[in-house]
């Protein structure tokens, strides 16, 4: 086969397709009215600002932002929509409930994994008896609880409270996503325990044995069931951006995960191409666009605007899913792989800079004159953060493919610290502002201590500004120094080490902050600290409180 | 967005051609690339290592892709020539990996091929390589007062020798280092053409 021919004819097939797409999807692309994106608000309910996170005054000061903006609500609001509301979001409270539950207790053993890693990785000798507790072993329990654990089982739980309330309909059949869940975790627990134990695919995130990747792959399909049933069953007309966001993440994550996992296929160096398809495409199309669409859907919630642009929502959508499934290839620049394939994905990894720069002019200009909103609301915080550090982590991601820049970063560290803007400053930081938002509506209560949800982002904010300076710098120095024939080999590990231990403290800091937030969801559950007066789990809501 | 048919068959193509992209195409171009010139499939030691390599998550560290001279100085660090996708014939699970903390292993074998060091490094890389910060794998061997008959005993330098004991090598430690061993991609193969549009499998 003549691979010119081959990339040429794909390149003009799929960028046709891309146009046709958004063309056949356009209804009211040019149209400069942006109803669509009026959808998560009730008639009468633009202006009113909704942060369950923050307190009584934090809500007034809130609403004074807003109103100083753009003026506040404009008529009555209303009531049986929000009632409706109510209703999704008692139809998905302990659903969701148990999803974050999860997710935190795989923050814990991720954090812990990942902190005896990176110390391992300048204090060799240490912990060096117990064969799971080896570098090569925890590091990748550390990635498996992060990738299978805390990522989705947030990010899914996210998802299970938002798009009931964006279809206006209560969630149906529920006890699927519990069944799936319960699935995916003892997956899960089996999958750690047989990569502690030395039972290992051997490819780097797919390392889960595939039998038991079999069970992921039937919870997941349990987990999606009451969202496709919500779906089809929905009474609201419109489909909102987030919605376009989750489904898909649904959708492509089974058909990824299956190709990648299915025995006696792959091998050799198809195998490497295949393995970075899926190891890019899991961040892209399902972490990514879960994040995305919780960007989407908080940010003008919490400020009570709709997006500025729809239509620009649009086209990051469309762009995301059509350059993002190809930039996998970039992780083999200089490999023994088809030449023609490394230069596809350069490609496509500097075309995302069209859809990420679609995302942040949306939010900025949505966000325009509201930027005090940031102090009060701690939603707000974390996920105004995480936008951020998409766009950042995007760029930088582009900027890595091209080959002059590869030669140096690849191999290094640094792709590491960039691997934690993504999934780190970009998708944690807004599944904890999404948790924040979602949890005092899952237990009708408002969060105990408001100091430490400060204290949790300022922990994790200057832990992870340092792991990532640090990380950078010495990844960067580690690749100048492999780079350069005159200089030994040693010389670009003894060049990291100070940067290591900066990382090993930006690590603890990060800790330290998953703890105190652990530890404030427990007290928020348990029903402890002021505010007793208020009844604990599962409560039916009023519309009274929704709208407070 | 109205129809949420429309969305699911959108995204799904998208999907589509990002597979055929990256998995489809290179399967159709390379998976059965002939092995290269003087490539033996491994042997059943050699395997057995190559799984104790892969539990231990030495790809995280260790790549095995020495890049081409004109892009990277991996040949003149002694890593050996750039691979081909025959070099990796016999490879199932692929171990390309994409971290250096530790150097290049493709041609380890060529490199470093005496079993004494290969052993005693992996018991304490620090006693052979100053400044190295490879863990000990301390769980591949044995420490006993007194070495029996068939047992393999390591010679360690006297800095990391156990006073008043003997080190023996556990089966796994044997095997990987077999493995180690046999990783070797120092046979010429046809050099890739001058333009790398053209190349690909057929190089």
């Amino acid at each position: 086969m003549n691979t010119v021919a081959i990339l040429l004819s794909a390149f003009v097939l799929s960028f046709v397709a891309l146009l046709v797409f958004i063309w056949s999807q356009r209804t009211g692309l040019f149209d400069r009215s942006s109803r669509g994106a009026e959808v998560i608000f009730a008639p009468g309910e633009i202006g009113r600002i909704e942060e369950p996170a923050a307190t009584a005054a934090g809500r007034g000061a809130l609403q004074r932002t807003r109103d100083a903006a753009q003026g506040g609500a404009t008529g009555h609001h209303d009531s049986d929509e929000l009632r409706e509301r109510a209703r999704a979001d008692a139809s998905t409270g302990p659903v969701v409930f148990f999803f974050f539950c999860c997710a935190i207790v795989w923050l814990l053993v991720a954090s812990a994994a990942g902190l005896t890693a990176s110390i391992k990785l300048h204090e060799p000798d240490w912990l060096v008896q117990q064969a799971w507790l080896t570098f090569g072993r925890i590091r990748t329990i550390h990635l498996n609880a992060v990738a299978y654990g805390w990522a989705p089982m947030a990010g899914l739980g996210v998802a299970l409270f938002i798009i009931p309330r964006l279809l206006k309909t209560p969630l149906i059949g529920a006890r699927y996503a519990f069944a799936g869940g319960v699935l995916w975790n003892a997956a899960l627990i089996a999958g750690l325990g047989s990569i502690g134990a030395g039972v290992s695919d051997g490819l780097e995130w797919l390392e889960i044995p595939w039998q038991i990747g079999t069970l992921f792959a039937l919870g997941g399909a349990l987990i999606a069931l009451p969202l496709v049933f919500t779906l089809v069953n929905r009474r609201v007309d419109h489909l909102y951006v987030s919605v376009w966001y989750m489904a898909c993440a649904l959708f492509w994550i089974p058909v990824l995960f299956i190709v990648a996992k299915v025995p006696g296929v792959h091998r050799g160096v198809e195998q490497a191409t295949m393995n970075w398809w899926f190891g890019h495409n899991v961040l892209g199309l399902f972490y990514t666009p879960l994040a995305l669409a919780s960007v989407y859907y908080f940010l003008p919630k919490i400020i009570g605007r709709p997006i500025q642009s729809y239509n620009l929502s649009l086209l990051g959508f469309w762009g995301l899913a059509f350059f993002y499934g190809q930039v996998g290839g970039h992780h083999l620049i200089g490999g023994p792989v088809p030449h023609w394939m490394i230069t596809l994905s350069i490609v496509q990894s500097m075309m995302m800079i069209i859809p990420v720069a679609a995302f942040t002019v949306n939010q900025y200009q949505t966000l325009q004159g509201h930027l005090g909103a940031l102090r009060d609301s701690p939603t707000l915080r974390f996920i105004g953060v995480g936008g951020l550090m998409y766009t950042a982590s995007s760029i930088q991601g582009s900027l890595e493919a091209l080959r002059s820049v590869n030669v140096i970063t690849h191999f290094t560290h640094y792709t590491v610290a960039h691997a934690h803007l993504g999934l780190y400053g970009f998708v944690s930081f807004v599944f904890f502002g999404a948790m924040y938002f979602t949890m005092p509506r899952v237990t009708a209560r408002e969060w105990p201590y408001p100091w430490m949800i400060s204290l949790h982002f300022w922990l994790v904010s200057t832990g992870f500004a340092t792991y990532f300076i640090s990380l950078s710098i010495g990844g960067w120095l580690q690749g100048e120094a492999m780079l350069d024939a005159a200089r030994p080999f040693m010389d670009s590990v003894a060049v990291t080490l100070p940067y290591l231990q900066g990382r090993s403290i930006g690590g603890a800091f990060m800790v330290l902050g998953h703890l105190v937030f652990a530890l404030h969801f427990v007290l928020l559950v348990t029903n402890f600290g002021p505010q007793r007066d208020k009844p604990a789990l599962f409560r039916r809501f009023s519309s009274r409180e929704l709208v407070s | 967005m109205k129809n949420e048919l429309k969305l699911i068959s959108g995204a799904m193509v998208m999907l589509a051609l990002s597979t055929s992209a990256l998995v489809v195409i290179p399967y159709l171009q390379v998976h059965d690339v002939k092995p290269s010139p003087g490539l033996k499939p491994y042997t059943s030691a050699e395997l057995r290592g190559r799984e104790v390599y892969i539990a231990s998550g030495c790809v995280y560290c260790h790549s095995q892709q020495p890049r081409p001279k004109e892009m990277a100085p991996d040949f003149a660090r002694g890593w050996g020539r750039a691979t081909v996708a025959g070099d990796y014939a016999y490879d199932d699970p692929h171990l390309l990996g994409t971290s250096r903390t530790g150097p290049d292993l493709m041609n380890i074998g060529v490199r470093q091929p005496s079993e004494d060091w290969q052993l005693g490094h992996l018991y304490q890389p620090r006693a052979y390589v100053p400044g190295s910060t490879m863990p000990a794998f301390p769980f591949l061997f044995e420490r006993k007062a007194r070495a029996d008959k068939e047992d393999r005993v390591l010679e360690l330098p006297p800095s990391a020798a156990p006073a008043g004991q003997v080190v023996v090598a556990r089966p796994e430690a044997l095997d990987l280092v077999r493995y180690l061993q046999s990783l070797n991609r120092s046979t010429p193969v046809l050099a890739a053409p001058a333009d790398p549009a053209a190349s690909g499998a057929t190089r």
